[in-house]
């Protein structure tokens, strides 16, 4: 199910994600909770990857995929990608809270709400990115680990590395709309 | 006084702290705010521009101001809840009393102004006019630390007057003005991006000063190598180039070693050496025995690091040297900040494009708090206030006589102390929270217990604040006009969004009224807080931070100005010293020996391990504010103790094990966090917290000779492992225990 996009979304405008430069802040999450759609949940999660060894943290945000296995799953229609490529949380008068997208995502973002029996997932912030705005915890990464805007842009500014949209899981490709930066030179990124 | 008027849960219970999550109002939907004021955020010295939303006089949220030139929209996460301290439900909305056996209860202003007069005057006629001290705070704006200063010399009469930034950047601004005779940093961060090796020197920036980690980044995507020294990995010491695990407190045996080196391999600039600086020739004697090998069996660093850190710093065309608390809060602070200005001057990279040294200010207005003459050893335009002529000058400009201007006072722990020797009797304060942010604070606990009098301005109870008689209701950063200057010398504007709430009042009027009723009134005529600004142009003009040609409109035109800026017509300065004519008596920079000495407190048999502290980034200082916020405390729920695994098997302490940790001062108990990101000599707990988390208690009231500055930074202490395991973090559950 498509939905109709808003007018104002520049669809030149894309989401990237920088590991390397995450400092585990947790500014995002914060400012991702400041949404109302969200019920000031947020939709952002940072973790470290080890914290015995090492101060490394990720972020873990929705990557917007082109084929998106948490749409295809969902019994009640409840999840929608635009023509943008956006992949919308699930529509609260459809989702019957069952788990089928939480299972299927390969990259493990959309959260049960247990309290809701709703599907919660971040929807590339479609408040301010379907007016001419940034999302939210890609306009405060203090880090730039997050960062939205143009390809040209990014390319300009990370000249050490290239953004990467292509996920290899075992057999399967997964294309997505939002990117992680990789090392230069980098076309994909082989999760296992 | 005696103690606490109620326990010190039932004062809790009133008071908080208390978490806020959402407005206390509640989100108010899409709904348009009433305005946007474009301000900053009221916690570090990078002092971010941020947007608050307004809505019926309540600040309701924010929104990144995206053309501010320094963070161009990103914040930290406590800049992004700042704002619900407004409106959040333990404000003080009217002073408040203590009553014995019941807490505090609210009264009028009357009530309030009328008996804080007359104990000050009964104390100072009964004990002398220094019996009397005020304590300061450097979250205040410029008017408000220019106002405090004049505020105690002229309504007080006292000399004890300090601040909070003496825990701060003390040490930094003494070495600065050895050095330069300029206490500020050399650049602004533009010049940051572009340098060829940043050191960074005992500052952990990604949490302390997170939004000028972007620029660091940067300057690492232009190809710059970053050197970190630290006892631990940081986010930053990380990714670094060189990681330099420094045994905590003997920085300057490293700093010595690698000046040594550049002497010993030419990696000097002697043009800039010979023709703008002295001292040279006696400094490099003094390091002239500090081999590598003897660094490396003091700092704990191998020596080829050591080497490798003076190859990097000594063969680059362009750099920038960076410190902050990591180096400064120690017994010899100083010295330490001397040994990384050596480094700068003996390779000659400062006024030039992309060659810089910058101290980095911890506190909001650090650097403009420090600035305007609420030190004790200060005046306005950081003037010195035991030197004739800058008395006389500044008695001008305030319209008294310089012989009833009071002299040099103590220091704040010194001041403290003084307390607890019964030598002053009664005390102000405003926005500090000295039994949580002063080292060795059980003595500051007893301190307190022996005031005859203590009144407090502030918006929060916070824990010092307990112990006074009187809580005048203050106001928070964005219900007050003013300036602010950030680390890197901007001067910004802190515009008010809404008035203070209920009773509440403006800094300000509470000061003016007191100094009113006090009978000086006329001296205190401001009409609003830019008719402060205008006398503290004047107060600053001809020295060595010159304000006078920064006005409101310019600042606000020019997304701030960087002093100095002596006249109407110059456009400020932001890199220093591209003249070469330094601010010291023979105009030119000074080298100065800064030679390792041990610090106050050796670890021995019966307290065998070193213990540090530090921040973490969803806290400020000593909380007051950031622990009335949910999602901050949710991030990092209580205060850890940092431990290597070798340390933690030595003692048979287990993963999130309470430890009770005990120096010759007292005994805290805290979790144990068993990780390989710090030395295995060494254990770390932040202090945010107060009472029984309160790190504090264990470290050192022993000060830096020049600074006065306490050796936060590095004590001996013993663990014992209690076998008791907490339960697991309230982190893991973050957001989702709501």
């Amino acid at each position: 199910m498509a939905l109709e996009p808003e007018k104002n979304f520049n669809p030149d405008m894309e989401f990237f994600v920088d590991m390397q430069r995450c400092i585990g802040c947790r500014a995002c999450e914060a400012a991702c909770a400041e949404c109302e759609t969200n019920g000031q949940e947020t939709m952002i999660h940072v973790n470290y990857v080890d914290r015995a060894h090492s101060v490394q943290t990720t972020v873990q945000v929705c990557m917007h995929c082109e084929d998106p296995a948490c749409a295809n799953v969902c019994p009640a229609d409840a999840i929608a990608k635009d023509s943008n490529g956006v992949v919308h949380s699930a529509n609260t008068s459809r989702c019957i809270g069952c788990s089928n997208c939480v299972m299927a995502c390969p990259f493990g973002v959309p959260k049960k709400m247990e309290a809701a029996e709703l599907m919660m997932k971040c929807n590339l912030c479609y408040d301010r990115t379907s007016v001419g705005k940034k999302p939210m915890c890609a306009t405060v990464c203090p880090s730039g680990a997050l960062f939205y805007g143009t390809r040209e842009e990014i390319r300009k500014m990370r000249p050490n590395s290239d953004p990467v949209n292509t996920f290899q899981f075992g057999a399967q490709t997964v294309h997505t709309k939002v990117n992680v930066m990789m090392p230069k030179g980098s076309t994909a990124l082989r999760v296992h | 006084m005696a103690k606490l008027p109620i326990t010190v849960d039932k004062i809790i219970e009133d008071f908080g702290p208390h978490e806020a999550y959402a407005p206390k109002q509640g989100f108010q939907g899409h709904a348009e705010p009433d305005k946007l004021v474009k301000t900053h955020c009221c916690f570090c010295g990078m002092q971010c521009g941020i947007q608050l939303k307004v809505k019926d006089d309540v600040v309701v949220g924010f929104e990144p101001w995206m053309e501010f030139p320094f963070n161009e929209g990103r914040m930290c996460p406590k800049g992004v809840v700042r704002y619900l301290q407004n409106n959040h439900p333990d404000r003080l909305l009217s002073p408040i009393e203590r009553v014995e056996g019941e807490g505090f209860k609210p009264i009028d202003w009357e009530t309030a102004m009328s008996r804080t007069v007359s104990e000050i005057k009964r104390i100072q006629s009964t004990y002398g006019n220094d019996a009397f001290a005020m304590l300061s705070g450097v979250s205040l704006t410029n008017e408000l630390s220019y106002m405090v200063g004049k505020f105690a010399r002229v309504a007080l009469k006292t000399a004890n007057i300090d601040y909070n930034g003496r825990l701060c950047m003390v040490s930094a601004g003494a070495g600065n003005k050895k050095a330069f005779g300029r206490d500020r940093a050399s650049n602004s961060w533009a010049d940051l991006k572009h340098a060829e090796v940043i050191m960074i020197c005992g500052s952990n920036v990604s949490e302390t000063f997170p939004t000028l980690i972007h620029y660091i980044w940067e300057a690492r995507d232009n190809g710059a190598k970053l050197i970190v020294v630290d006892p631990r990995i940081t986010p930053v010491a990380r990714t670094a180039d060189l990681y330099l695990p420094v045994r905590p407190g003997t920085d300057s045996a490293l700093f010595g070693a690698m000046l040594n080196y550049l002497v010993e391999n030419d990696l000097l600039d002697h043009d800039f050496i010979d023709n703008y600086t002295s001292g040279f020739e006696e400094t490099i004697s003094s390091v002239k025995d500090h081999t590598l090998e003897w660094a490396e069996g003091i700092t704990g660093i191998p020596a080829a690091s050591i080497r490798q850190a003076a190859e990097m710093w000594g063969r680059a065309k362009t750099s920038f040297m960076l410190h902050a608390r990591g180096i400064e809060q120690h017994s010899k602070g100083v010295d330490n900040v001397l040994g990384c200005i050596n480094l700068v001057l003996a390779t000659g990279r400062i006024g030039k494009p992309y060659c810089g040294y910058n101290t980095i200010t911890g506190q909001g207005n650090g650097q403009g708090g420090r600035e305007h003459g609420h030190k004790c050893d200060q005046l306005p335009g950081n003037r010195d206030i035991t030197n004739p002529e800058h008395r006389k000058y500044i008695a001008s400009v305030w319209g008294i006589d310089e012989k009833d201007m009071p002299g040099k006072g103590l220091s704040a722990y010194e001041l403290v102390e003084a307390i607890h020797r019964g030598e002053i009797k009664g005390l102000i304060s405003i926005c500090f929270n000295p039994i949580v942010s002063l080292p060795n604070n059980n003595m500051v606990r007893e301190a307190l217990e022996k005031l005859e009098f203590y009144v407090a301005i502030d918006f929060f109870l916070n824990e010092t604040a307990r112990h006074a008689n009187i809580v005048m209701a203050g106001a928070l950063h964005e219900e007050e006009e003013g300036t602010g200057t950030t680390a890197e010398g901007r001067v910004v504007k802190i515009n008010a969004a809404v008035p203070p709430p209920g009773d509440a009042r403006a800094d300000a009027a509470i000061l003016k009224e007191l100094a009113a009723r006090l009978g000086v009134g006329d001296k205190f005529a401001y009409r609003n807080s830019e008719d402060i600004f205008n006398e503290l142009r004047v107060a600053s003009k001809g020295s060595s931070v010159d304000y006078y040609g920064i006005t409101y409109e310019k600042i606000e035109k020019n997304f701030g100005v960087f002093w100095p800026c002596p006249t109407l017509d110059h456009p400020g300065t932001p890199r220093l010293w591209e003249d070469k004519k330094f601010l010291t008596p023979d105009g030119k920079a000074h080298f100065n020996p800064a030679p390792y000495r041990l610090s106050a407190e050796p670890v021995d048999a019966e307290y065998p391990i070193l213990l540090t502290t530090g921040r973490v980034v969803s806290q400020y200082l000593s909380g007051t504010q950031t622990r009335r916020l949910g999602r901050l405390n949710d991030s990092y729920p209580e205060p850890l103790l940092e431990i290597h695994p070798s340390l933690a098997q030595q003692y048979g302490i287990k993963e999130r094990e309470i430890v009770k940790v005990m120096t010759r001062r007292g005994e805290a108990e805290f979790p144990a966090q068993i990780v390989t990101t710090i030395r295995q000599d060494t254990v770390f707990i932040p202090y945010h917290w107060g009472g029984r988390k309160s790190a504090n208690q264990l470290t050192i009231g022993v000060l830096d000779p020049t600074s006065k500055m306490p050796e936060f930074k590095v004590c001996a202490c013993k663990l014992v492992p209690t076998g008791v395991i907490a339960p697991p973090s309230k982190e893991s559950l973050a957001y989702q225990s709501r």
